[in-house]
């Protein structure tokens, strides 16, 4: 990594010209980032694709107006060009003499201590083409009439300082690694696509200690019964959705709309809603950075502000909305330190971190066993939520449960429903309460989240079908 | 102001520093064969909030990716956004390194076309350069957008952006490609609402080479609308329908599922094509898909792929014959034919398309229906756009199950359809086709007539 501490004086030159300028705020981001991806596919390692890269992102408030600059040139002219563009955004100039109201960064606040190792025990390249090609190994030992299988893995390796007019002067080291198996099985006209997905922060040695062998088998088990699959038959029944990344739908539904990007541009349902009933009782859900480990956890966001675990909804009742910088300019609400971009080319928005609906009093087996006609939802594919609240997500794995028994495989079926009807029919959570990591992709560009809950059941939804 | 100058310094000038300091690097470390694609783009955008900007943002971006071959021939490659002599040289040392884990099975090559003469697009070249012109220009035409309906209560989605970008690939046999291109966008995306009724949005957007050209009425018009029209929506009933896809419905699934033109996704067993699927019916007699990058309404077009090839048009599916698949220089080594100029860069090269032609035979006997979208007797759905393709689409399996924003169409009135998804099998639709209209019309992603289909599963949300 290659990131200096001593370009304080820099960053205080650039916040200072800022400030004098006549912003309110000056915000200087600055990354390195060491990245590499592999892909296996059967038997051979088909992509290694390692990416290194720096760049700094400026932005700068007048009043509730903000202007972003990204550049890849971090030399003291390279800052100083993007400042003046993003000066030049608001109407300001550094020909103004304006009072300079920055009193000098804080003392660094310096997360790294101890992940400067990390890089040393991330397993190598050729550690890591081991692992993966003996998921794929034990993909072919459990599959049955699989005809591609693949595994991959991600790392980001990523430094970074962020310094502001506030004082803020802070410096980080992120580590966030995703691997998983797929599979397509086939047998004549059939196919059947299923994967895994799994991501750590801030665990260097996760990919060495993935019990890959059960991953395969889970996923072998899976595609086996889905190949064979009927399509599911369109209507609305009730749904079970099994707990890990069954909270996607939590995530995508309702989640981005406790963001408070979503205030700003009015198109959140639950705007005016705060320590009102938006859901069921059963229903509290949070938003934390703080998880060890967790594919979401971070140690300060992208503001420089260390996490804050956020009580969404309480026993159906909102509470609070997930904030960064100009979220709490721009509707009062204060920060959570959800301030999160993908990079250096991204102004910071408010984003989820690790979400959940916390654990119930019932066991998975009560909500299967009290549902005389529905779907059981054991794996969600992706999913995607419209401007105001309608959200669809496809079933990848899915089971009919009849008179309280699971039954037949089925597929092709799609949830779809809108946050603000479904949240009030999640009647009953179950006490396995589970995460999962994801990639989520919204206006600060792709940023690695988890989502979880227990298994739900959800009274009734509308289910996309043939 | 037409400012058409680089941060870094301009045109091929840049590329050749860039080449020499790679040679001369890549001689030191004695590495014999290598090659390089890379991007550099100047970038603004504006967003507005009722008449105030909200974010104003700007950026200077580049990427690069090397490849190299090592003595035994296998590829490594590493990307890098620095491009300074210290970056070059541990990108090349990187991709050295990353050769070592090369596919022995399947290694690319320079492609054979790589120096072969390529067209000039001349397009024009011009950006305004003035955020504060891109931000009075949006606040113009959000308040224009709200003062259509009174119950357009907001823009929530809206910017303009324009962007200067070159592109460029160089080996070490003194291949050279360069190209620039300026691009200016709009988005509008209103949201309404009415008394005691749930909010409905609907948007538009239009691109162009240059920011003068930059059809921002156009836009407000097509938003304005569509949102004003879907204020009236009712629930679909859960049923098969004969349904209508517009150009840009039509060409998004087509898109979505791309994979059956795509050497690279036939040869990894994720197509629902196979090699021997050239030559053989795969849809109705009067359909015929192009991709063709050049077509001068592609306003992105650039005239190389990722390894040099040209671009060029190519006949995918002809009288619903599959004819030809899109390449890659391995692929295309594969298959026994020439790269098609629809590569990446990289060790395992991706193909995609650029711009997909759509078109119907309007003489063939089969094409016969009286079938018109703009006044047909028959009731149907007319899906005006499909959502959320990345997750209800199954390429590898050919199915899908898709949230749409539509109509249905009773006796020439429309009514806006409250919230479904259609779902289906691609197969299903191609040879379910009835009617492809002759009208072809331009979007920002390809060109498409109206394409009717039958008996399509439609799923109304209760």
């Amino acid at each position: 990594m290659t990131l200096e501490t001593n370009s304080k004086q820099i960053l205080e030159t650039v916040i200072s010209k800022g400030s004098s300028a006549g912003a309110d705020i000056v915000e200087v981001f600055i990354e390195s980032t060491d990245s590499v991806s592999l892909l296996a596919e059967n038997d051979i390692v088909t992509s290694v694709s390692p990416s290194f890269g720096v760049g700094a992102g400026i932005r700068v408030f007048k009043g509730a107006k903000d202007g972003f600059v990204s550049t890849n040139d971090l030399s003291p002219t390279g800052l100083d060009e993007a400042l003046i563009k993003a000066l030049g955004m608001l109407g300001l100039s550094t020909n103004e003499q304006n009072t300079d109201k920055f009193n000098g960064l804080e003392q660094l606040r310096d997360y790294t201590l101890n992940k400067n190792k990390w890089i040393d025990l991330i397993p190598d390249l050729e550690e890591t083409r081991e692992i993966l090609l003996t998921g794929t190994k034990f993909l072919d030992v459990y599959g049955k009439k699989i005809s591609v299988r693949r595994s991959s893995y991600s790392r980001i390796l990523q430094e970074v300082i962020v310094a502001a007019s506030d004082g803020t002067y802070a410096k980080d080291i992120r580590l966030n690694q995703s691997f998983g198996l797929n599979v397509l099985a086939s047998d004549a006209d059939k196919r059947a696509s299923i994967g895994r997905r799994y991501g750590t922060s801030s665990s260097p040695t996760t990919l060495k200690e993935w019990d890959a062998e059960s991953s395969a088998q889970e996923i072998c088990e899976s595609a086996g019964k889905m190949l064979y699959a009927d399509y599911v038959e369109a209507g609305q029944m009730p749904v079970i959705l099994a707990n890990k990344f069954g909270g996607v739908i939590f995530h995508e539904a309702c989640g981005h709309l406790l963001e408070t990007t979503q205030l700003e541009r009015g198109t959140s349902p639950f705007s005016d809603q705060i320590d009102k009933q938006i859901a069921n009782t059963a229903v509290t859900a949070i938003d934390e950075g703080v998880t060890e480990g967790a594919f979401g956890s971070i140690s300060i966001d992208d503001e420089g502000m260390e996490p804050v675990k956020t009580k969404l909804i309480e026993n159906g009742i909102l509470k609070n909305f997930i904030s960064d910088r100009a979220g709490e300019i721009r509707t009062g609400h204060k920060r959570t330190g959800s301030g999160r971009r993908q990079g250096h080319n991204f102004a910071a928005a408010s984003r989820m971190r690790n979400t959940y609906i916390a654990a119930g009093e019932y066991s998975p087996e009560d909500l299967i066993e009290s549902t005389n006609n529905g779907l059981y939802c054991k794996s969600m594919g992706g999913g995607s939520v419209g401007p105001t609240g309608q959200f669809n997500f496809s079933v990848e794995e899915g089971y009919l449960i009849k008179n309280g028994k699971l039954t037949n495989p089925v597929k092709g079926a799609t949830l779809i429903g809108e946050a603000k009807e479904v949240l009030p029919r999640i009647s009953m959570c179950a006490n396995d309460l589970d995460l999962a990591a994801g990639f989520c992709g919204s206006i600060s560009g792709n940023i690695n989240v988890t989502v979880g809950q227990p298994h739900i059941k959800v009274e009734s939804i509308t289910i996309g079908g043939r | 102001m037409n400012n058409t100058d680089m941060p870094y310094g301009n045109d091929s000038t840049k590329m050749q520093v860039m080449y020499d300091q790679i040679k001369s690097i890549a001689n030191n470390e004695s590495i014999l064969k290598w090659d390089v694609g890379a991007s550099t783009s100047i970038d603004t955008s504006v967003q507005v909030d009722k008449g105030e900007a909200k974010q104003l943002k700007g950026s200077q971006r580049q990427a690069l990716t090397i490849r190299v071959w090592n003595k035994k021939g296998l590829i490594g490659i590493t990307n890098t956004s620095d491009f300074t002599k210290d970056g070059l040289k541990k990108a090349l040392l990187g991709a050295q390194k990353a050769s070592e884990f090369g596919n022995k099975n399947e290694t690319p090559e320079f492609s054979p076309l790589c120096k072969e003469e390529i067209d000039e697009l001349n397009r024009p070249l011009s950006i305004n350069g003035d955020i504060q012109d891109l931000f009075n220009s949006l606040k113009i035409a959000e308040s224009d957008l709200l003062d259509r309906h009174e119950d357009i209560k907001a823009i929530p989605y809206n910017g303009i952006a324009e962007s200067l970008s070159e592109r460029f690939y160089f080996n070490c046999e003194s291949a050279f490609r360069y190209t620039k291109i300026s691009q200016s966008s709009i988005y509008l995306y209103a949201m309404a609402q009415q008394e005691n009724r749930k909010p409905r949005s609907a948007g538009s957007v239009r691109i162009s080479n240059c920011f003068d050209d930059l059809d921002i009425n156009g836009c407000i018009n097509e938003a304005a609308e569509k949102t004003i029209a879907h204020l009236n929506y009712q629930n679909i009933s859960t049923d098969k329908y004969l349904v209508c896809f517009t150009p840009e419905a039509f060409l998004d699934l087509i898109g979505a599922f791309s994979t059956m033109f795509n050497a690279r996704s036939v040869l990894d067993g994720v197509s629902i094509s196979k090699k021997e699927s050239i030559g053989k019916q795969i849809a109705v007699p009067f359909l015929s898909i192009f991709d063709n990058g050049l077509h001068p309404s592609n306003i992105g077009a650039c005239p190389f792929d990722g390894e040099g090839t040209p671009t060029k048009k190519i006949c995918l599916l002809r009288n619903g014959i599959l004819e030809n698949f899109l390449h890659s220089e391995a692929t295309a080594r594969s298959f026994g034919v020439l790269p098609t100029g629809h590569a990446g860069i990289g060790a395992k090269v991706s193909v995609g398309p650029d711009w997909l032609d759509v078109r119907g035979d309007n003489n063939s006997p089969q094409n016969k229906e009286s079938l018109s979208y703009k006044d047909s007797t028959r009731d149907f759905v007319l899906i005006e756009g499909l959502n959320a393709l990345h997750a209800g689409v199954k390429p590898s399996q050919g199915s899908f199950s898709l949230p749409f924003d539509g109509w249905i169409v009773r006796n020439g009135e429309k009514i806006s359809i409250e919230a479904a998804t259609i779902a289906g099998d691609i197969n299903q639709v191609l040879n379910s086709i009835i009617k492809v209209e002759a009208e072809q019309i331009i979007t920002t992603q390809g060109i498409s007539p109206h394409i009717w289909v039958e008996d399509l599963k439609i799923t109304g949300e209760a």
